[in-house]
């Protein structure tokens, strides 16, 4: 193993670690997605029963809809609360003065980040096919490439979360369960972009998730892959991408100057 | 003749421009293989020096040099060598000693990582307790774990912020033995920042007096009791504190 991959397995070894000696953290990570399918996956049920003649097709958009959006969630929660549990250990002076390269920490948190996914959205993909018969698989090959931009996504999020937690402390921890959420309306997760407002348009398309979702109804809905849509949400998870690792290196040497990395959770 | 451990040339370092340095213009250079420390009181600057010397922070002015390596520019070639332990930076206190131990040496890419935590474990006496998670340990047991953890990657550079903060005498002594016996065993150099004056009387070779960020005098620790015409190290913080004497 290489000097790098092995200061990335370190990471990571120091995070499963955790887990494996705490089993309210592993149920922690499922419980939102699965109860989140119960919920939807109801009110899909009683929708359904309501409008016989599209009810498989209501029942896809909307359950896929959830387990994909919980996808970009997880993928972003993985990320930043990975980094946050460095915080809340007092550890980072140790992580910072190890000869650990920033990207090799972004490396590790992503490794994190799709691990705590897997474990968390894969109770809710299977409680999906046992309880309402859909299964996600059922949008075909381009499933894989809709988890991957998703989960760029998540990760440009939290990679500026990070960033913000770098610049103003403990007091930007909130953002790492909330700021995704606040996205939601303008994803077009259970809802076509169409719908929205012309001059809220824009804004959406402008979400690599809007595109990953217009791609899904497509799939469903039309039984094709909308590799404009897929295109399009590739491109935007590169800019996100960009865009976030520039905000980070800047805060992050913005607290080396400031002399922050010591008590950044103070 | 080989490389200083420590090479700084005009570090300053100023956190607003309204406010006055924290450090400002330390010259120095620590051989290598020798054990120096930093002395003052709160707000001298030792701190702020560690930190500039570990790269967590940036100098406003200057350059340090650790093991031959610019920090400004390749201080990732100079964490590998060196190592740091405080009282103060915390080990992930869910995690057993044992994987705490293992991540560092994932972290500092410690060959055969498994002997090493056994041959510290044996000689910073874990054995008993590799298996208990860190935040269950005394505050002795804590300290030796961290020692064990700035032992890890066999530093040439060893930089220790309090190593005996909050140890009882017979700990701290035995903590300062072990200190002693790595540097003569390995010929690594040990930059410490302490309050405890007879832990630097002893264990230091060379002290920097700071006061309001810079080199106020120094010295062995010898060298400053005589020159100050004192007793101990502690009468010579004193004067220098207050500003009451100077060396002849």
């Amino acid at each position: 193993m290489s000097g790098a991959a092995r200061r990335v397995w370190g990471l990571m070894y120091r995070h499963l670690a955790l887990y494996r000696r705490s089993w309210p953290r592993v149920l922690e990570l499922m419980y939102w997605p699965v109860l989140q399918m119960l919920v939807w996956g109801f009110v899909t049920a009683w929708l359904a029963g309501a409008q016989n003649n599209t009810a498989s097709v209501t029942a896809g958009v909307l359950l896929g809809g959830v387990l994909l959006w919980e996808v970009t969630l997880r993928s972003q929660m993985g990320f930043a609360i990975s980094f946050l549990e460095e915080i809340w250990s007092r550890n980072l002076g140790h992580i910072f003065v190890a000869p650990l390269r920033p990207h090799e920490l972004v490396a590790g948190l992503v490794a994190m980040s799709i691990l705590r996914t897997a474990i968390g959205v894969g109770p809710a993909v299977l409680l999906a096919f046992l309880l309402y018969g859909f299964g996600i698989w059922t949008l075909g090959p381009a499933l894989v490439l809709y988890f991957t931009a998703l989960m760029a996504m998540g990760w440009a999020v939290a990679l500026g979360v990070t960033a913000l937690i770098l610049r103003h402390g403990a007091g930007a921890e909130a953002l790492a369960w909330g700021v995704l959420f606040g996205l939601a309306p303008f994803s077009a997760v259970f809802y076509p972009v169409s719908v929205l407002p012309g001059w809220l348009q824009p804004v959406s398309l402008a979400i690599p998730a809007s595109h990953v979702f217009e791609g899904m109804r497509a799939a469903l809905l039309e039984g094709r892959i909308a590799w404009d849509h897929l295109a399009y949400a590739f491109g935007l998870d590169l800019i996100w991408l960009g865009l976030a690792a520039w905000l980070f290196m800047a805060q992050f040497q913005a607290a080396r100057v400031r002399g922050a990395l010591l008590n950044i959770g103070e | 003749m080989p490389l200083p451990a420590i090479e700084a040339q005009g570090l300053t370092k100023t956190y607003k421009d309204s406010d006055p340095p924290a450090v400002a213009g330390l010259d120095f250079s620590q051989p290598a293989g020798s054990t120096w420390a930093l002395l003052g009181g709160n707000g001298a600057g030792k701190s702020t020096t560690i930190a500039m010397l570990l790269g967590l922070l940036v100098p406003s002015a200057g350059r340090v040099m650790v093991l031959g390596h610019d920090m400004a520019r390749d201080r990732f070639a100079a964490l590998a060598r060196m190592n740091f332990s405080s009282p103060y930076v915390a080990l992930p206190h869910r995690l057993t000693v044992a994987e705490n131990l293992h991540v560092y040496a994932h972290l500092y890419n410690v060959p055969k990582a498994k002997e090493r935590i056994a041959e510290l474990a044996e000689r910073l006496q874990l054995t008993g307790f590799l298996d208990r998670p860190a935040g269950q340990l005394s505050a002795g047991q804590k300290t030796r774990v961290a020692i064990a953890k700035s032992l890890i990657n066999r530093p040439e550079l060893l930089l220790l912020d309090e190593p005996t903060a909050s140890l009882d005498p017979d700990t701290g002594d035995w903590v300062r033995s072990l200190l002693e016996d790595y540097r003569a065993e390995t010929g690594a150099a040990i930059l410490l920042a302490s309050h405890n004056m007879a832990e630097v009387e002893r264990l230091a070779g060379h002290v920097l007096m700071l006061k309001g960020g810079r080199i106020v005098d120094q010295g062995s620790p010898a060298d400053l009791i005589a020159r100050y015409g004192r007793d101990d190290l502690e009468q010579v913080f004193l004067d220098i504190a207050r500003g009451q004497g100077r060396a002849a």
